[in-house]
């Protein structure tokens, strides 16, 4: 079972991916070449000989960009199959299509928005390359510590859901993220490596740009994943029900 | 018999945690590991040398979200 679950949220994934690279190609790589040529720009005012191309820009703009993202993608449908197999039937009494997209909503919350209003997104140019361990670190600490307020706000959902009603729970669920995301936003350092005279339009775009490639590739996972487990999962749950009133 | 019926309703039935467990430790790490390769292999820390992964996932890894560079 969740062999085949494991299977079926990869393909989908797979899927995620490549529309995922459509979107980036389309949005993503025009903000990339700008934030190069200001890069390649700043290296020439000061002076310094231009970075020897290792990867063509082409390779890194198509079978690079896609290779990416495609394995990103998969990685992203296996690890939420295995989300889902623990969370279905657990969630109350959605169905697996509810329980996917209800998944991928808290996932996507959880995982890319919420880290990212701390530490968004940044184009080539932003950053410094002395800094990318310590930037690299807060990046996953922030993500562990929202996953794990994300989970303990679903649980805290569940323990209030029978004293408040599901919609009040939920609210003050919610809540109680929010106070741990702004205690956690206050405590972590900040990070701002912008260099001066980057366009604030480009960068702008930029995480506009990137946050889509996310968005597609967590609606693409949460609705595709719920619509190829349905008869997978349904069959089981006949199978239970038959055991039941047998 | 009470609860009999010609067409019972059946809810979700939960995966037990026995039978998701080695999936989730084996085909999780897997999965992380090629979330790792994309995202932050030959950047913050390297398990092959060079530079060429990092190169050639450049992009991807910008667009993203992840710290590069």
């Amino acid at each position: 079972m969740v062999g085949k679950l494991l299977l079926r949220g990869m393909l989908v994934g797979l899927v995620a991916g490549i529309l995922a690279f459509a979107f980036a190609r389309v949005y993503g790589e025009p903000q990339v070449d700008k934030a190069i040529a200001f890069e390649e720009q700043q290296a020439q005012a000061a002076g310094g000989a231009p970075e020897p191309e290792m990867v063509s820009r082409a390779t890194q703009a198509g079978i690079g960009l896609a290779t990416g993202v495609l394995v990103y993608g998969a990685a992203l449908g296996g690890l939420f199959s295995l989300v889902f197999a623990y969370a279905y039937g657990r969630l109350g009494s959605l169905g697996p299509r509810g329980t996917s997209a209800l998944l991928a909503l808290l996932g996507f919350l959880a995982v890319i928005v919420v880290p990212s209003l701390k530490y968004p997104a940044n184009p080539p140019a932003v950053g410094n390359p002395e800094t990318i361990t310590y930037r690299t670190e807060l990046f996953f600490i922030m993500i562990v510590i929202s996953i794990a307020a994300m989970v303990a706000a679903v649980g805290l959902a569940q323990r209030l859901w029978s004293k408040l009603g599901a919609w009040n729970a939920s609210i003050a669920a919610g809540l109680a993220f929010l106070v741990v995301f702004a205690l956690v936003k206050a405590a972590l350092p900040d990070i701002n490596e912008v260099p001066e005279n980057f366009s604030a339009t480009v960068l702008w775009q930029f995480r506009v740009a990137s946050l889509g490639i996310q968005l597609v590739l967590w609606t693409v996972v949460g609705l595709g994943f719920g619509a190829v487990a349905e008869r997978l999962v349904a069959v089981r749950d006949q199978r239970g029900a038959a055991r039941r009133y047998a | 018999m009470s609860d009999t019926t010609f067409a019972p309703t059946y809810g979700p039935v939960a995966i037990p945690v026995r039978e998701l467990l080695p999936w989730a430790i084996f085909a999780g790490l897997m999965l992380m590991l090629m979330i790792y390769f994309v995202g932050a292999e030959e950047g913050a820390t390297s398990l092959i040398r060079g530079t060429a992964v990092h190169e050639f996932v450049h992009d991807g890894r910008h667009l993203l979200g992840f710290p590069c560079h």
